[in-house]
């Protein structure tokens, strides 16, 4: 298989995400003697019990000291190692801020940081444990690779991925399970990449995450009930993120809307307007995400719902969007 | 194996001059950081030549031992002792600070061969030092690390938390080495933010502690020595130094953390550290074996 995967597409959606990730780090543990493991008191809820099992003199628990985890990562790295540090999101994008800036990224060393419970997916954890700034944070840090996949067989790939390219890495995934997207892993997966998930013209939506799934949803019943072809990219990548396929979607659809379970401001959206301002062509924009407030305590399907990222909330913004009557303006013969 | 008389004044005589070359490095720059560099000095001298297994022909041996020094605005001293040990030419200390320049107050990994790590935002060093040691545990190399911390930025938790983590990991192969000038950039340690009791801070957290004089390679040597022979715990030298030592309007005074030497200042500092330089070879020719 492409990806190199060890469990089929079927058998993923038995798994928890981070279940995945744990199963793929035991993989590139038996594939190269220079993996190991790090957490900071969080080995059971980042999945990674079968690494220490396997391979318990590449496992190191460092206590809940989340500086301490990165930094001991990237002396690691120094080392000569691949060291795959996961704590939850949260705390490996602030907590930990300054050891992945300096340690990590001005460094340039090969480590990698899994981000679990990203987003609002530990729902009832409340504000202090859900990650809705991690992307702001970590977008802006030189030499970082940014991902946040759609699914499990997505995590699988791009922990596969990162394991085999040097330089720091910051992978965001689920707490628990997330609906499959994918039921195979040949669909082409690669870093930098967006992924055309369907197809259409009135509209482009470009999601992350767990609101690929919504946003897919979204798209078939905007299909059916409304008779509008709205394109879905999977941007999964959002450091470097894919222009090309921004710009398209500007030239084509004329229309974006941008879905994650994060910010606002700083996220996958604003990531997304940089390039359409600088693309220099008029474009309908709307970003949905956490509207610049602090979530609520909630299961992570309602929060989604809260926040207008689940299917229907998708659908009510598309149908707005689409009214915008922007194509009347005088100045739309400027633009090549 | 203590130092032989003959050690003691080579060692001397390379920190004198490791000394005078910052002085001219500063000069050169129109500041830098003479502080907490000439407290510095006698330390990175006793490791870079006499106990470091480090062939500055080869400096990215992975067999050889590692220097992480988390007092990073030190960049000055480490500079001017690359260029002793032919890391980079001596000229290229001319354009330290300069814009676009390799070199600067704190030093980059990437672009000075034989740094071992960059730092400079304080506390770092200590988890950096760490994940080294146990790198060497997984690879099955032999290498030590030694760790270079000043006491002011013990104020960070995140030196604790790595504290707690080699002891807990039984790090024997890191030897954590402060500089204990007694000064931070505000002023007084003990005044600014209480350290004492420090070397029981130490030993609270699994460390042997050793306090020495961080100016006298004998004592120095010594500790160093004791602290590669451990075997149950991690040890931590507890350097006692002066913040400016040898420059008679520097030394002592927590205001020369970082300040400008003009030509005056440069030749007075010269004249005094050659004064000092005399002094301590008066006291190995008394105390030296």
């Amino acid at each position: 298989m492409a990806g190199g995967l060890s469990f089929t597409a079927v058998e993923s959606t038995k798994l928890a995400t981070a279940e995945i990730y744990g199963k793929t780090l035991c993989e590139l543990g038996a594939e190269n003697p220079n993996v190991v493991a790090l957490t900071a008191d969080l080995a059971g809820s980042t999945k990674i019990g079968d690494f220490k099992e396997k391979f318990p003199n590449r496992f190191f628990n460092v206590g809940i000291a989340e500086q301490n985890l990165m930094g001991i990562a990237a002396g690691m790295a120094k080392g000569g190692l691949v060291p795959f540090a996961s704590t939850f999101s949260v705390f490996a994008s602030l907590r930990a801020l300054d050891q992945v800036h300096t340690d990590i990224c001005y460094q340039n060393v090969n480590v990698k940081i899994i981000g679990t419970h990203s987003g609002t997916s530990f729902g009832q954890g409340g504000s202090t444990h859900h990650a809705i700034e991690d992307f702001a944070v970590i977008r802006g840090l030189v030499n970082m690779t940014l991902i946040c996949p759609a699914d499990g067989i997505e995590t699988g790939l791009a922990v596969k991925a990162a394991a085999r390219t040097q330089g720091p890495f910051y992978i965001r995934i689920n707490r628990g399970f997330d609906q499959t997207v994918y039921n195979t892993e040949d669909y082409g997966f690669e870093v930098g990449k967006a992924v055309e998930m369907f197809e259409g013209t009135d509209l482009t939506i470009i999601a992350c995450g767990s609101c690929v799934y919504q946003a897919v949803q979204a798209a078939r019943i905007l299909q059916y009930d409304h008779k509008l072809n709205v394109r879905v990219l999977n941007m999964h990548t959002i450091k470097p993120i894919d222009k090309e396929a921004i710009v398209k979607a500007v030239k084509e659809t004329r229309r974006i809307i941008t879905v994650e379970d994060h910010s606002v401001i700083g996220g996958l959206g604003s990531a997304v307007a940089e390039v359409v301002v600088e693309s220099g062509k008029a474009c309908a924009f709307r970003k949905l995400g956490l509207q610049d407030k602090f979530s609520a305590i909630g299961l992570h399907e309602d929060l989604m719902a809260m926040h207008e990222l689940d299917a229907a909330g998708i659908v009510k913004n598309v149908l707005e969007v689409m009214k915008a009557d922007f194509e009347v303006d005088e100045d739309w013969g400027d633009e090549v | 194996m203590a130092l032989t008389k003959q050690e003691w004044l080579s060692l001397e005589k390379e920190a004198h001059e490791l000394r005078k070359l910052c002085l001219q490095t500063t000069n050169w720059a129109g500041s830098g950081h003479m502080g907490g560099s000439l407290s510095s000095v006698d330390i990175l001298v006793s490791l870079y030549y006499k106990y470091m297994n480090f062939d500055p022909k080869n400096p990215e041996d992975p067999d050889r031992d590692r220097c992480v020094v988390s007092k990073g605005h030190i960049g000055l001293a480490l500079a001017s002792l690359f260029a002793k040990l032919g890391l980079i030419e001596v000229e290229q200390l001319k354009t330290f600070n300069l814009t676009g320049s390799k070199l600067g107050i704190h030093l980059d990994s990437n672009k000075v061969k034989g740094l071992d790590t960059s730092t400079g935002s304080l506390g770092h060093g200590s988890a950096l030092a760490l994940g080294l040691t146990l790198a060497a545990r997984v690879n099955g190399k032999k290498y030590k690390t030694f760790l270079l911390l000043g006491d002011g930025e013990c104020d960070e938790g995140s030196v604790w938390e790595a504290a707690m983590a080699t002891s807990n990991f039984k790090a024997t192969n890191l030897i954590t080495i402060v500089d204990r000038n007694k000064m931070m950039i505000d002023g007084k340690t003990e005044e600014v933010m209480q350290l004492e009791p420090f070397a029981d801070k130490w030993k609270a957290f699994g460390f042997d502690t050793i306090e020495v004089d961080g100016h006298n390679f004998s004592d120095l040597s010594n500790a160093i020595e004791y602290a590669l022979n451990a075997k149950d715990k991690p040890i931590c030298i507890i350097a006692n130094t002066v913040k400016g030592e040898g420059i008679s309007y520097m030394a002592g005074n927590y205001k020369w953390h970082y300040g400008a030497v003009d030509e005056e200042k440069f030749n007075t500092g010269n004249k005094d550290l050659d004064e000092y330089y005399k002094n301590r070879i008066a006291r190995v020719e008394k105390e030296g074996k």
